[in-house]
């Protein structure tokens, strides 16, 4: 087969978008979008890589702060929310062998994610809105410095993303509970047992609820507290908005500035130490299964270290907050040092469980679930630890707004930890969802991990050099202070521009052009088939 | 005596040192789970002396950071005390207001420095020549933040806020106001 023809028709011409159901063209669909705001991200860390290194040669400081307010947005909800929620909405009814409880939700939730990531980045990208994803008191209601119609529209499309986040939240549980029709009944108490409340086993002694839909379950509960927060923030902010559009001036002094900051982070942290840490454990629960063909080693302690994960996750925000004096110290010290020990050992003991599920399956082919899988263990145990250091209070007084932050602790969790587990996801997850399509060459895949180990680790451990030399985070340095760390860091970071280039030429060549606009059209299946090869 | 260029190079040392030990110990993993032939069992009281080890590590750091961090227990107790100087100094429109145009310590007097913001949040750091930090907190309108410093060694330092506030904060630097002698 010729170039060209794979490039339109994918490898061996294969993949069929005409045999697939709803659900696959559906999930399908959430990837693409999913990786396509992957690129967004990526594209803008190397515009804010390149100006770090080099101060106005492709940007001023306004874009550049602009880009990085809209850069973590766009990762997380225009990215990884979407992939996540996309292959969260086909596993939970995949694994729990009934449909979706609402297909017209799914495709809403996507949707509304889509247009509100593109709504937000927009605004902020013509108007240089760039209160930072922080929302410090009162700067997102500074209209001296930014556009008020530009955060308007900033906080709308952040709106948008939030009612599909909710719509997605409503689906998720309601598949868990629902009894459709022509299916078994299931016992009651179904949603209890998904959240860790109760205990329902199948005759045979297994959870009647698997390991990863509890985890799906425990981290969905962080999703919709988190949206709740942000939404109730926005909504504040918008008062702001439309008072100044109308021509009245609110008081900013009428909002406590640390009680603001408490709650933004109370609901922020329900992201990056709630439903992050507890969804990515129990992928990692699934891909070490369905990797091994085994059960989970110590399964009713990884079930255990769900729960107790979600339930710490409501109380360690604090540690966001250890260089504000005005907190108080018992908030600093119980919250931000010694329950933030618990997420140590849950992620710990998760990392360890996986683990010993792989060694106990022993040997194993290095494929690229596995490879990739292997990566994103790696990418936490050299993130969490990081972040445990800085939520102490004598290592945070010169730690805090370093680039140590954000490189060795989020970029590290972030790139290597999370996007390798969902890389791995995506090459487990391609061949049930395309119905079969095979990897048009495996040598990119091999330069895609290797590319993206080295440039995730390289970049963060630059980036945290450069922190404990004391540069600051969301400040450009303008006389060359740190210039070799952001160099070296850029080249790094370059890596990981080549890693998803590789990744995304393979997977277009895997199941062709006409393939990615196939996943586009309607499907003619049933809309309760979750594959093609199941009724 | 320690100070904060101390405590971060013992940082880079033990955080080095976990780095290189985690990237051995998946490579071995990563090849081992490749052949067979030996042992495949997991004992389950591995598993708990991991969790004890865990539980174990995350107390240790705090109490060893207590016991060799000098700011630390100065940070916790800064309201009993007393301190050798006191320096009121607040920020409005991004520009920081001082009570002097240079800030003189001693070394191995207490300073106390009381920051006050008028209208954003800023940050409050002071940095050495090198750009290495010395300190850094959190400013936070309609709150008095503070913290409380001892000095070691004689050196010049720079303030500059540490927090972003608008585009405008990264011009938010005094050079060479504080003189430690």
């Amino acid at each position: 087969m010729n170039l060209y023809k794979t490039f339109m028709d994918g490898e061996q011409g294969l993949f069929k978008p005409i045999t697939l159901t709803p659900m696959q063209k559906l999930t399908l669909r959430f990837v693409v979008v999913g990786l396509v705001y992957y690129l967004f991200a990526v594209v803008e860390g190397m515009l804010m890589r390149v100006h770090l290194a080099a101060p106005g040669a492709m940007m001023d400081d306004k874009q550049f702060f602009a880009i990085m307010t809209a850069h973590p947005l766009v990762g997380i909800f225009g990215s990884s929310y979407t992939i996540v929620f996309g292959a969260f909405l086909f596993l939970v009814p995949f694994l729990m062998k009934k449909p979706l409880w609402s297909f017209k939700l799914a495709n809403w939730t996507l949707w509304l994610i889509a247009i509100g990531t593109f709504v937000f980045w927009f605004a902020g990208f013509l108007s240089h809105y760039s209160p930072l994803y922080t929302l410090y008191w009162p700067l997102p209601a500074d209209f001296t410095q930014f556009s008020v119609w530009g955060g308007t529209f900033f906080i709308l499309g952040i709106a948008l993303v939030m009612v599909g986040t909710f719509l997605f939240v409503i689906n998720i549980f309601k598949t868990i509970a629902y009894n459709p029709e022509g299916h078994a009944k299931q016992p009651k108490g179904v949603l209890a047992s998904a959240l860790g409340f109760r205990h329902l086993k199948n005759a045979d002694g297994s959870y009647y609820v698997s390991t990863p839909v509890a985890a799906i379950a425990r981290g969905t509960v962080d999703t919709v507290l988190n949206a709740g927060i942000i939404t109730f923030t926005g909504v504040l902010i918008l008062i702001y908005m439309i008072a100044a559009i109308l021509g009245y001036d609110l008081k900013h002094s009428a909002i406590d500035a640390l009680l603001y900051k408490n709650w933004f982070w109370w609901g922020l942290d329900l992201i990056a130490d709630g439903l992050v840490l507890i969804f990515v454990a129990g992928t990692w629960y699934l891909l070490a299964t369905l990797i091994t063909g085994k059960n989970i080693f110590m399964e009713k302690w990884a079930r255990i270290a769900l729960f107790v994960e979600m339930i710490a996750s409501w109380f360690v925000w604090s540690h966001h907050l250890m260089s504000d004096q005005a907190q108080p110290q018992f908030l600093k010290i119980f919250s931000g040092e010694m329950l933030t020990i618990i997420e140590l050992i849950t992620q710990g003991l998760a990392f360890f469980i996986v683990l010993a599920t792989l060694w106990q399956a022993r040997p194993l082919k290095m494929s690229n679930p596995l490879k990739f899988l292997l990566g994103g263990l790696l990418g936490f145990a050299l993130a969490v630890p990081a972040g445990i250091m800085q939520a102490d209070l004598g290592l945070n007084r010169i730690l805090h707004n370093t680039q140590w932050i954000v490189g060795p602790h989020v970029h590290v969790a972030i790139l290597v930890g999370l996007t390798m587990t969902l890389y791995s996801a995506i090459y487990l997850l391609l061949p049930i969802l395309t119905n079969g399509a095979k990897l048009y060459s495996q040598k990119l895949a091999n330069f895609h991990f290797w590319a993206h180990l080295l440039g995730g680790i390289g970049m963060g451990a630059f980036m945290g050099m450069a922190g404990l030399q004391g540069m600051l985070r969301r400040v450009v340095y303008h006389n060359g202070e740190f210039d070799l760390y952001m160099i070296l860091a850029a080249l790094a970071g370059s890596l990981l521009l080549l890693a998803f280039l590789a990744f995304f030429y393979n997977i277009v060549m895997s199941v062709g052009l006409r393939g990615v606009l196939g996943i586009f059209s309607p499907s003619g299946l049933d809309k309760d088939r979750l594959i093609t090869e199941e009724k | 005596m320690v100070d904060s260029s101390v405590v971060l190079y013992g940082q880079t040392i033990a955080y080095t040192l976990y780095v290189i030990v985690i990237l051995l110990v998946m490579a071995w993993f990563s090849y081992q789970i490749t052949r067979g032939g030996g042992k495949n069992i997991v004992k389950p009281a591995l598993f708990y002396t991991f969790v004890g080890f865990l539980v174990v590590l995350g107390i240790t750091l705090h109490i060893a950071t207590h016991e060799t961090i000098p700011w630390k227990p100065i940070d916790l107790n800064r309201d009993k005390i007393k301190a050798d100087k006191v320096f009121e100094i607040s920020i409005k429109d991004h520009q920081f207001r001082l009570p002097a145009d240079t800030l003189r310590i001693k070394t191995g007097e207490i300073a106390h420095f009381k920051v006050t913001s008028d209208d954003l949040t800023y940050g409050f750091g002071l940095f050495r020549k090198d750009n290495s930090m010395v300190f850094q907190m959190q400013v936070v309108p309609g709150h008095m933040n503070d913290v409380m410093w001892e000095f070691v060694r004689p050196e010049v330092l720079t303030i500059r806020s540490t927090e972003y506030s608008g585009w405008k904060s990264d011009k938010m630097v005094l050079k060479d106001v504080v003189v430690i002698k």
